[in-house]
C-alpha cells in the first residue's frame, strides 16, 4: 500500500514549473526514448538473479500497487490498481513483460531510469505515485535483479483503465519540477557513523521497502516533509501511526517488537499488522531473508530512540496491564459502556496476567487507542481481520452490522478513557461514520 | 470458493465472501451443534475456534477464514469427551442448553490461556458469554474442574 496516496505530490509539478521557468526547465524535464528491445525470453536471465528479484520485488511490495483489486481482480503485476487520489484516480502501469502493454520492450537500462529517475521507456515523465523517491537508493544490482524478475513473469495483455487527473495534474512534463525539488536521486550511500547492520536496514528501509512513504507526513506538495521524518501520516483511511520517538503506545517499539511484527504480523507488546500494513508484512517482508528484517527492525529501533525509552517500559507495561480487567471484574459494574465492551470485546482482549497472551492483543499497549484519532480502531472493529493478515491463522470478526456508529463511539471513547491516560477523542460519532462510509458493506447475520 | 480446514477434515465452500461462517457451518456443512443467538457477536453462542482462538462464528466473514484451521463443538474432543465437556457432564451445567456449545468453546479457549483460571480470568474472558438460564455459578465450577482435572488432580465434584 505504499505510496498509494501520494498524489498530493501532482499538485507540486505546477509550482515547480514556475520556479525554474523556461529552457533549462525543459532540458531538464524532457527525456530522449530509450529505444526499445525485442522482448527477452524469460530463460535469458540468471535462476539466480530471478530468484533475487522476487526477493526483491516482495520487500518492495511491486504486487500490491501493481494489481487491479477493484471489480474484476487483475493477476498480479498487470496493473491496473486504482490510486484514488484529491485530483482524480491514476491506475497503475502493468510491469508485467507483454511487450504490447506491459514493459515487454523496456531494456535494463530503461528500467534502471524508471527507478531511479521515474522516467517511462518512452521518456515521459512518471508520477510519483510509483514511489521512485525511494527506488532511487537502490543498488545497480538490486534493480537489475529486480528486472529479471519481472521479465520472467508471464506477459500479460493488461490495459490499464485511463487516469481520470484533471488538466493541468495531468501534464507529465510538470513532474520534472516535483522532481527537481524533491527527487535526491542516486544509490544509497553508507553512513560511517553506523554499522554494517544499520546501514543494511536504512538501505532497505529508505530504498526498497520505502517506510517513510507511509510513515511520514507529505507537504502542499506530496512529497514527503524533510522536516518531519517518520512522524506518522494518514493513508488509506488508515492511520501509519509514528516510527519515531513521537510513537505514543506506553511500551517502546524495541528492535525485537519490531521484528516480531515486520517478520510474523504480531508485536507481542503492541499488537498485530492490520490494514495496509498487513500485506507489508505478509508476502512482502515475510519473504525476506530473516536479516534484512533484523536489519530493518535494528534500523527502526533506533530511530524510535529505543535505547533512551526502554527504562520506562516495566513501568508503563504495568500500567497498562492493571487497565486490562477493569469493569469485568466483582464488582459488576452497571456502566452501559463498560457493558458494551464486555459483550463485544473482552473475551478475547482482556488479560489478566502481567503480560497479554499471544493471540489476545491488549488494547492498552495498542496504538489503536493512543494515536491521535480513532481511525485504526474503527478501521479494525468494523473490517475485522482475516486468518491472512496480522497474527497469521487466527482471526477478528467484523462488527460492521453489530455495531451502530454510536456504539462504535462509546466503545471508543470508553477504551480512550479508561486504558489510555490521553485526552478524549472528538466527534467520535461523526468519525465512525466516516470510516464506515469508506468500507463496503460485509455479511449481514440476520436470521434467515 | 474458500477453503479452510473443519475438525481436521479439509472443506471447501462456494458461498460468496461475506458470508457468515455460521451459515457455512451450519448450512452448507451441516454441523448444527454451534448456535446461533444474537447474530451481532455479543452473546457467545456461535463460538468456535479459529486457529485455537475463540471466534464469534455469526460475524465472521467466510473470506476472513481462508486457509484457516476451525474447530467446532463437534472436533473439540473425538470422543466428546475434553476436559471442560466431561465437567459440564459432571456438574449437570445446562439448564436449556441452548448457549453452552459457544460456552464450552470460550472455556476450552480460557484454559489454554489461563491454566489455573481464577474467578476473576473466568469474569475477564466468559463475560461475553450470555446464558439466559444464569447457569454461571455451574459454568464457573465446571471451569474449575476441567482446570483440575487437565493438571491431574483428584475432584470432588
Amino acid at each position: 500500500m505504499i505510496g498509494r496516496t501520494a498524489i498530493l505530490r501532482l499538485a507540486a509539478g505546477a509550482v515547480g514549473l514556475g520556479a525554474v521557468a523556461g529552457a533549462g526547465f525543459l532540458a531538464y524535464a524532457l527525456h530522449p526514448a530509450i529505444a526499445p528491445i525485442a522482448p527477452p525470453a524469460a530463460t535469458s536471465f540468471p535462476a539466480e538473479s530471478v530468484e533475487r528479484g522476487r526477493v526483491l520485488a516482495a520487500g518492495g511490495y511491486c504486487a500490491e500497487c501493481h494489481t487491479r483489486r477493484d471489480g474484476q481482480p487483475g493477476i498480479p503485476l498487470a496493473g491496473d490498481y486504482a490510486m484514488a487520489t484529491p485530483f482524480g484516480t491514476i491506475y497503475s502501469s502493468n510491469i508485467t513483460p507483454d511487450a504490447q502493454t506491459g514493459i515487454g520492450r523496456w531494456s535494463l537500462a530503461a528500467f534502471t531510469r524508471a527507478m531511479r529517475y521515474g522516467v517511462s521507456r518512452d521518456g515521459a515523465n512518471l508520477f510519483p505515485a510509483f514511489p521512485f523517491d525511494h527506488f532511487t537508493h537502490m543498488t545497480d544490482g538490486d534493480i537489475a535483479d529486480v528486472y529479471a524478475y519481472l521479465m520472467a513473469q508471464k506477459p500479460v495483455h493488461s490495459v490499464k483503465r485511463e487516469n481520470t487527473l484533471p488538466f493541468p495534474f495531468d501534464l507529465r512534463i510538470l513532474q520534472a519540477g516535483w522532481k527537481l525539488m524533491f527527487l535526491h536521486p542516486g544509490a544509497y550511500r553508507n553512513d560511517p557513523a553506523h554499522d554494517a547492520q544499520w546501514n543494511r536496514g536504512a538501505y532497505l528501509a529508505e530504498g526498497l521497502s520505502h517506510c517513510s512513504a507511509c510513515h511520514t507526513p507529505r507537504n502542499a506538495m506530496g512529497a514527503e516533509k524533510a522536516s518531519a521524518p517518520y512522524d506518522g501520516a494518514p493513508v488509506d483511511n488508515w492511520i501509519a501511526p509514528p516510527l519515531n520517538a513521537a510513537n505514543p503506545t506506553p511500551v517502546t517499539w524495541t528492535e525485537d517488537e519490531f521484528f516480531q511484527y515486520l517478520r510474523y504480523g504480531v508485536a507481542p507488546l503492541h499488537g498485530s499488522a492490520a490494514g495496509p500494513m498487513s500485506p507489508v508484512v505478509h508476502g512482502g517482508l515475510s519473504e525476506m531473508p530473516e536479516a534484512d528484517v533484523h536489519a530493518i527492525a535494528h534500523y527502526l529501533a533506533n530511530i524510535d530512540h529505543a535505547d533512551a525509552r526502554q527504562p520506562g517500559d516495566a513501568r508503563h507495561l504495568t500500567a497498562a496491564m492493571a487497565t486490562s480487567t477493569r469493569d469485568l471484574t466483582t464488582p459488576q459494574t452497571s456502566d452501559p459502556d463498560a457493558r458494551l465492551y464486555q459483550g463485544a470485546c473482552s473475551a478475547c482482549h482482556a488479560n489478566t496476567g502481567a503480560r497479554p497472551v499471544l493471540g489476545r492483543p491488549e488494547l492498552a499497549l495498542n496504538n489503536a487507542l493512543w494515536l491521535s484519532e480513532p481511525t485504526n480502531l474503527y478501521q479494525v472493529i468494523l473490517r475485522g481481520i482475516g486468518t491472512e493478515e496480522g497474527q497469521a491463522g487466527i482471526t477478528m470478526p467484523s462488527f460492521y452490522h453489530a455495531l451502530t456508529d454510536a456504539d462504535l463511539a462509546r466503545l471508543a471513547a470508553y477504551l480512550r478513557r479508561t486504558r489510555t491516560t490521553l485526552p478524549p477523542w472528538t466527534d467520535l460519532e461523526k468519525k465512525a461514520a466516516a470510516v464506515r462510509a469508506t468500507l463496503p458493506a460485509p455479511p449481514v447475520a440476520a436470521s434467515h | 470458493m474458500t477453503s479452510f480446514r473443519l475438525n481436521g477434515h479439509d472443506v471447501s465452500v462456494d458461498v460468496p465472501d461475506d458470508t457468515p461462517l455460521l451459515w457455512v457451518i451450519r448450512d452448507e456443512i451441516g454441523l448444527t451443534g454451534t448456535k446461533f443467538g444474537c447474530g451481532i457477536g455479543m452473546c457467545g453462542a456461535c463460538t468456535v475456534h479459529v486457529g485455537g482462538r475463540a471466534t464469534r462464528s455469526c460475524i465472521t466473514p467466510v473470506s476472513a477464514v481462508q486457509g484457516a484451521e476451525i474447530t467446532t463443538i463437534e472436533g473439540l474432543d473425538p470422543a466428546g469427551a475434553h476436559p471442560v465437556q466431561e465437567a459440564w457432564k459432571d456438574l449437570q451445567v445446562p439448564q436449556c442448553g441452548y448457549c453452552q456449545s459457544g460456552q464450552i468453546m470460550q472455556a476450552a479457549s480460557l484454559l489454554h490461556d489461563y491454566p489455573q483460571p481464577t474467578d476473576e480470568d473466568i469474569d475477564a474472558v466468559m463475560g461475553g458469554s450470555l446464558c439466559r438460564c444464569m447457569t454461571y455459578i455451574r459454568i464457573r465450577d465446571a471451569i474449575k474442574k476441567a482446570a483440575a482435572a487437565t493438571r491431574g488432580e483428584p475432584s470432588n465434584g
